[in-house]
């Protein structure tokens, strides 16, 4: 369902909208993830209108947070999920959600294209994965990202399987530490 | 922070990343990201499971995707944006996020007494848990105690020993129902500790169980 060529082509569009403003790839980027953001937003229970409204501001911010995008640590579909999920919290609960600092100071370094190529290619295959997951636990992780599960009711052992992102995601975390020395 | 032994479990990480934690425990959860790269590269992971359930979302109730209006969505980009920007904390400042919700440093807590010279301070946060600071001084004992939903403590600054195990600056004890336990700060430093709680503790004392009304602990 899901290949590493779209991961790279909205990493590129992306990458586009924070060179030049360029409006075509912010068309493209928004054509495939504006619906889903809308449809995720309706199925964690928000109604029409409000999700239209959340979607818009989602696709907004990412464009103007088109800078902060750094494709070593998550693929673009990745990073959408987390700006509507804050969103979500924002407009529906009326909650402030306490963020992590950001890692650096200033502009980051360029990501290598080889950090980049792996870390989409392990985004690929965590989805090819999940896609997998027997049908139980796939439906018990997808009622977690929708808000029918709260916290307590989250088992302890999720045994979903994240091995490898985690490890790439930990080296990409790592170099960047280096970088900043 | 290298020193790190006691971490964020599964459960905490996966909530955090759906969004389905009270604001209280979000407050420790990142606060605890701030401090510690293992758990901000686990969140990352977990947060790549949000990322497919995007991909895959399709409403429930017809099995074609809503339209989102792209031209409204350029009106509000021309508008610009009012996010600001949160980068790291220079060594020796607080997280961000736990900056804002004291308003100022460590400094500048206003701290209540709650006996046995312990200290707390309640941060507000939505009512479907809370978060406290917890000022211990080196060698004080806090009041045994047993826990009805679940507890996430944070150290700060100094470090406490309990009856399982030794927690310094930046490690996390997560004390569900089944625990009972009895911190004590080490002896070299006052300790300062940020817990969050989604029931009223069970204390043990008499003294306590009199008192717990007008402490809010
Ligand atoms: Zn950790
Ligand atoms: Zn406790």
């Amino acid at each position: 369902s899901r290949n590493v060529k779209d991961d790279l082509r909205w990493v590129e569009c992306v990458q586009r909208i924070r060179d030049a403003q360029d409006r075509a790839a912010f068309a493209e980027i928004f054509r495939h993830f504006a619906p889903r953001v809308k449809a995720f937003l309706m199925k964690s229970g928000t109604d029409a209108g409000m999700a239209e409204e959340c979607a818009q501001d989602v696709m907004a911010t990412l464009w103007h947070k088109s800078h902060l995008f750094d494709p070593a640590r998550a693929s673009v579909s990745t990073w959408v999920f987390t700006i509507a999920r804050n969103r979500r919290i924002d407009m529906l609960r009326k909650q402030r959600r306490p963020e992590p600092d950001e890692l650096t100071w200033g502009p980051e370094p360029e990501p290598e294209a080889a950090d980049v190529m792996e870390l989409q290619q392990e985004s690929a295959r965590l989805a090819e994965a999940l896609a997998e997951l027997p049908e139980k636990q796939r439906d018990l992780v997808q009622k977690a990202f929708f808000g029918d599960l709260s916290h307590s009711e989250i088992a302890a052992e999720t045994g979903l399987p994240l091995g490898t992102i985690k490890s790439r995601i930990r080296l990409a975390l790592e170099r960047l530490r280096h970088a900043m020395k | 922070m290298d020193q790190i032994k006691h971490h964020l479990n599964d459960q905490l990480l996966l909530s955090y990343a759906a969004g389905n934690l009270p604001e209280a425990f979000n407050l420790v959860v990142a606060t605890h990201i701030t401090m510690c790269d293992e758990c901000r590269a686990r969140l990352g992971a977990f947060e790549a499971v949000g990322g497919v359930m995007l991909q895959d979302a399709v409403p429930a109730s017809a099995n074609q995707l809503p339209e989102v209006d792209l031209d409204a969505t350029m009106a509000r980009i021309e508008r610009g944006s009012k996010d600001e920007i949160r980068v790291a904390a220079k060594s020796g400042e607080l997280p961000a996020a736990l900056h804002d919700y004291i308003g100022g440093s460590l400094a500048d807590v206003k701290w209540r007494s709650v006996g046995m010279g312990v200290r707390q301070a309640i941060l507000p946060t939505s009512k479907d848990a809370s978060v406290r600071l917890l000022y211990i001084p080196a060698g004080t004992k806090v009041p045994d105690h047993g826990h009805r939903g679940m507890e996430l403590t944070l150290v700060l600054q100094g470090a406490f020993r309990d009856e399982h195990d030794r927690f310094g600056p930046g490690d996390i004890e997560i004390a569900t129902e089944e625990d009972e336990h009895t911190p004590i700060a080490e002896m070299d430093v006052d300790c300062i500790c940020l817990s969050a709680t989604d029931a009223p503790l069970k204390f043990n004392g008499l003294l306590q169980r009199i008192a717990q009304p007008f402490l809010r602990i």
